[in-house]
């Protein structure tokens, strides 16, 4: 067996897949093994008792919003009872950014990798604010999910249908050259999407007042895009799961507890974990570092396939993340360079000559090196329901990378 | 009648400036008369249908990247579409942030993809390793580090000669490539005059010298102090040596060492005079065979050396231009005891194994006088020889069978003797030999002979007769011990085959850019001399963590 053809076969596929968003269905009709006690979560397995305070919020919030539980104490004891499971979204083909909770009766994103046929799934962004993935869940919070699934969701699907799907592949691409770099900032991607969906839209819904309210919510949330893009993201990443001696690694995904990483030549369900850090960064004002939550979420899929923080070279606009100046984001993604396998032949970085993104991180590299993956992430508050505080930088524990090295070792015998 | 042919690359975005550029960059291929690259928007998919370039079956989605050719014939059009990636992925520069330090010589490597060297000074039990992965890269490599195992240095040069690389080092010190000095190295002009030195400061005194006296350098290649030792045997020198007789700037080579082994020095003295170049040899503490012997010559101190080098300038060299014996192996048959001795002298400097029944050194000795081995020089005047027999300068026979026995030897491939003329001798040697030789080179015309006389004009046999016979029968005819080693050892030389896959001259050549690996100050001496550089900011592999290491490294070799 040879690592490094592996390697290549697994950054190939990363590279190839084309994933094309082609519906909006509910979760329960669409993702595997969904049921309607199961309730998915950003990150590596955890049980309710190490559970954070926003991933502890957002599940309470799925429960009240599936009618399963009136009020908080209920739901708690609904829990403690062992009435309800939890399951990583990973499991399931699902990407979730921060706590990522997705229950049965939601309205998710259906992203297909037409180039190797696998599916993934993501539920819909809900933009700024009190929200259900910072672990909020106040009346006006679930009023809100209720019009995304009854109202938004129902217009995606239908929209959707007319359609031969919308390319993700291009649509990132695009948005890389419009000064995004896909996780932290989706400003471009997120009104390519609306550009995209509009006409669609328009044709499917009736009332005018409605589909005004509909693109006015597309198109003040810079983060519509988000989701859809993990998606295509994840769908990347687990085509390039399961190669047989590979070393690269094809998820990284937090819980708000734990932060967890898997490897295309190990197990499907084998995850490496360590204590999540809390991100650095920029606060939003009120807040400050001691507010900030473990790094939590599954929004570092984005990095996984290439771009996100590894293509912080083409995204001046949010420089400031990484240091201040556009040279320290040229850095950034040279230092990516290191430790992964690829240049994407797909996402390129005109600031770079359009040398194609980092992709596909081997941990070889990042144990011989030292060098932990970057990661651009929104930071969560620490306490359910209060939601975003400030954006920053977070890097994952070396440790996992060495235990994955230790596993791999066992397994392949060396 | 034009060919129209097309490519969808589906789902993928470019900017329509990087479209533009690869449609002229598809445009300037041979045959190819017009192209068209767009996204297929049916606004592009218009003006290409106005520009002939729409073909109908063409069916792409906006979102798919459209790529039409039409050339002068098919092939033209087809070859064209196969450079589609590479037109994509060319770059017009390098992308080196002046204040990026890479951590890992890839990253160096994508950063500045010119570079041609590798510059390792890093602790030695590390040094290795990263040699290796620079020679995966096809970098050459100067290994500044010292305290790499033989068996490492070995495995390192072994590898480096089958991809045409060079690994100067460990422990070397001192090389200049194209007038940029590496490590530790002097200001010298650039000249006829390129250095293969297996001392660092023994190169240092050399190249000043050289340029003190007005002449200058092409190349001073370091090889390290191992290399001339038997385990590594010379494969640094060995194909320095190569590389420096190809280049046509290098007009005379200046080989210097501490004390080499004895076989390594032979190999090389031979390697240096099939380069058909000048070579200065300065082997320090190395007894030299004579002063100069053909092409070589033997100096006695470094600034000698260097004087040597800068007077023959570029003075014409001897070159023999007739092919390489055919045959591998030497046998010389002497009447003359001293003639044997003298010849011997100056064969052993290049000529191994040589066997004698007269040795110089003890392990020269032939084990059964009458059976040769390999180069094998024999004095047939010997006591063993003359019991109950006449001495072989008044008496051919002996001589006559043994030249039929060594001819019967399939490995022989030139036969050696010398004819001494004058009173006492016999009358006619010639007479007798001469049909011996063509009846032996009737059947081995692969045998060439090779005849030393000695006589004057006076003496009794009529000198002019007997070399007018001898060459008649084929034999080359020398009247000096000096020139016939001379003549022997460059036929003889030519014979080394090369074992390498040889260093690629055009790349040495090329402007040296450099990845620094270990001390900072060979990174910024090597910005100070104007060369492209990159510095990789170094770290033990998993942070010194031997258990990690060490996984990493099996997973490594492990293909």
């Amino acid at each position: 067996m040879d690592i490094d053809t592996a390697n290549d076969t697994a950054v190939e596929k990363i590279m190839n897949a084309r994933p094309i968003l082609k519906a909006v269905a509910t979760a329960r009709d669409v993702i595997p093994g969904m049921k309607d006690n199961l309730f998915l979560h950003a990150g590596p397995p955890i049980e309710w008792a190490r559970m954070s305070g926003p991933l502890r919020g957002a599940i309470i919030g799925a429960m009240l919003f599936e009618g399963m539980a009136k009020s908080e104490a209920e739901a708690t004891a609904m829990v403690e009872r062992g009435e309800v499971e939890f399951d990583s979204c990973h499991h399931h083909g699902t990407v979730g950014p921060m706590a990522g909770v997705t229950s049965a009766s939601m309205k998710v994103y259906v992203v297909e990798n037409v180039e190797h046929g696998n599916k993934s799934f993501s539920n819909l962004n809900e933009g700024y604010g009190k929200v259900l993935r910072y672990g909020a869940y106040s009346d006006d919070v679930l009023k809100k999910l209720h019009w995304m699934n009854d109202v938004l969701g129902v217009a995606l699907a239908d929209a959707l249908a007319k359609s031969d799907g919308l390319d993700l592949r291009a649509l990132i691409a695009e948005a890389l050259h419009m000064g995004d770099e896909g996780h932290n900032r989706n400003k471009a991607g997120s009104l390519i999407f609306l550009k995209l969906l509009s006409p669609l839209i328009a044709n499917v819904v009736k009332k005018a007042e409605v589909e005004s309210e509909i693109l006015q919510f597309l198109g003040d949330n810079a983060l519509s895009v988000l989701n859809p893009v993990m998606a295509a993201c994840k769908a990347m990443t687990d085509a390039a799961h399961g190669v047989e001696g590979s070393t690269i690694v094809t998820t990284m995904a937090r819980n708000g507890t734990d932060f967890g990483i898997r490897v295309s030549g190990l197990g499907e369900t084998q995850w490496f974990t360590a204590p999540a850090e809390i991100p650095v960064g920029l606060f939003f004002s009120g807040f400050t570092q001691d507010d900030a939550n473990p790094d939590i979420g599954d929004s570092a899929i984005t990095e996984t396939a290439g771009i996100g923080g590894f293509a912080m070279a083409t995204a001046p606009a949010i420089v400031t993340f990484v240091g201040g100046t556009p040279k320290d984001a040229m850095n950034a993604t040279l230092e990516m360079y290191e430790i992964t396998t690829g240049e994407s032949k797909f996402f390129t970085m005109p600031s770079l000559d359009f040398r194609g993104t980092p992709t596909g991180i081997d941990v070889r590299k990042v144990v011989e090196l030292g060098i932990t993956p970057r990661i651009n992430t929104g930071i969560a508050h620490k306490n359910a329901g209060v939601g975003q505080v400030g954006a920053g930088l977070v890097r994952p524990p070396l440790a996992i990378f060495e235990q994955a090295l230790l596993a791999y070792a066992e397994k392949y015998n060396l | 009648m034009s060919v129209i042919k097309w490519n969808i690359r589906a789902g993928a975005y470019y900017d329509s400036v990087v479209l533009m550029q690869l449609q002229r960059g598809l445009v300037g291929l041979p045959g190819i008369i017009d192209a068209g690259v767009v996204m297929a928007t049916p606004a592009n998919r218009e003006l290409l249908l106005a520009n002939n370039l729409l073909p109908d079956d063409a069916n792409a989605n906006p979102d798919d990247m459209l790529i039409v050719v039409k050339a002068d014939d098919e092939k033209s059009a087809l070859d064209a579409i196969d450079k589609v990636d590479e037109l994509l992925t060319r770059r017009k520069s390098a992308t080196v942030s002046e204040d990026f330090r890479p951590r890992s010589l890839n990253a160096a490597a994508r950063q500045l993809p010119d570079a041609n060297w590798v510059l390792i000074s890093v602790p030695g039990r590390y040094a290795a390793g990263v040699a290796r992965e620079a020679l995966d890269l096809g970098k050459h490599v100067f290994l500044y580090s010292d305290n790499v195992s033989l068996e490492d240095e070995i495995a390192l040069k072994k590898t480096a000669c089958e991809k045409g690389l060079l690994v100067m080092g460990p422990d070397c010190g001192t090389a200049i490539i194209n007038g940029i000095g590496l490590g530790f190295a002097n200001r010298v002009r650039r000249g006829p005059i390129g250095i293969v030195g297996a001392s660092g400061t023994g190169t240092q005194a050399v190249t000043a010298h050289i340029h003190n006296l007005g002449s200058g350098i092409t190349h001073a290649i370091g090889t390290g102090g191992r290399d001339l030792k038997s385990d590594v045997s010379a494969i640094t020198a060995h194909q320095s040596l190569d590389l420096l007789s190809r280049d046509p700037e290098t007009k005379i080579i200046v080989l210097v060492s501490k004390p080499p082994s004895a076989d390594v020095a032979t190999g090389l003295i031979s390697a240096a005079q099939a380069t058909g170049k000048p070579v200065v040899i300065y082997f320090i503490g190395y007894p030299s065979p004579s002063r100069r012997v053909g092409n070589l010559h033997f100096a006695i101190s470094l600034s000698e050396a260097a004087e040597i080098a800068v007077r023959v300038g570029d003075q014409e060299s001897k070159n023999i231009e007739e092919p390489p014996v055919a045959n591998l192996n030497l046998r010389g048959l002497f009447s003359g005891g001293t003639l044997a001795y003298e010849t011997m002298i100056g064969l052993q400097a290049g000529i191994t194994p040589l066997y004698s029944n007269a040795p110089i050194t003890d392990n020269q000795l032939l084990k059964d006088p009458l059976k040769s081995e390999a180069h094998t020089i024999i004095d047939l005047g010997d006591e063993f020889f003359m019991v109950g027999r006449l001495h072989p300068m008044i008496d051919n026979d002996l001589r006559i069978r043994r030249m039929k026995q060594e001819a019967a030897d399939p490995e022989v491939g030139m036969i050696l003797f010398d004819v001494v003329l004058g009173e006492g001798s016999h009358l006619d040697p010639a007479g007798e030999l001469g049909p011996v030789i063509k009846e032996i080179r009737d059947k081995r015309p692969d045998i060439e002979f090779v005849a030393m006389v000695i006589g004057t004009d006076d003496d009794p046999q009529d000198i002019h007769s007997q070399i007018e016979q001898l060459k008649e029968s084929g034999a080359e005819i020398f009247r000096t011990a000096a020139e016939t080693v001379e003549y022997i050892s460059l036929r003889m030389s030519k014979n080394n085959k090369q074992k390498y896959a040889p260093v690629n001259l055009e790349q040495l050549k090329r402007p040296l850019a450099g990845i620094n690996v270990g001390l900072e100050s060979f990174y910024e001496s090597l910005i100070t001399q104007g060369a492209q550089a990159v510095h990789v900011e170094w770290r033990p592999p998993a942070g010194g963590n031997e258990k990690m290491a060490a996984l990493l490294s099996k997973m490594k070799s492990k293909k």
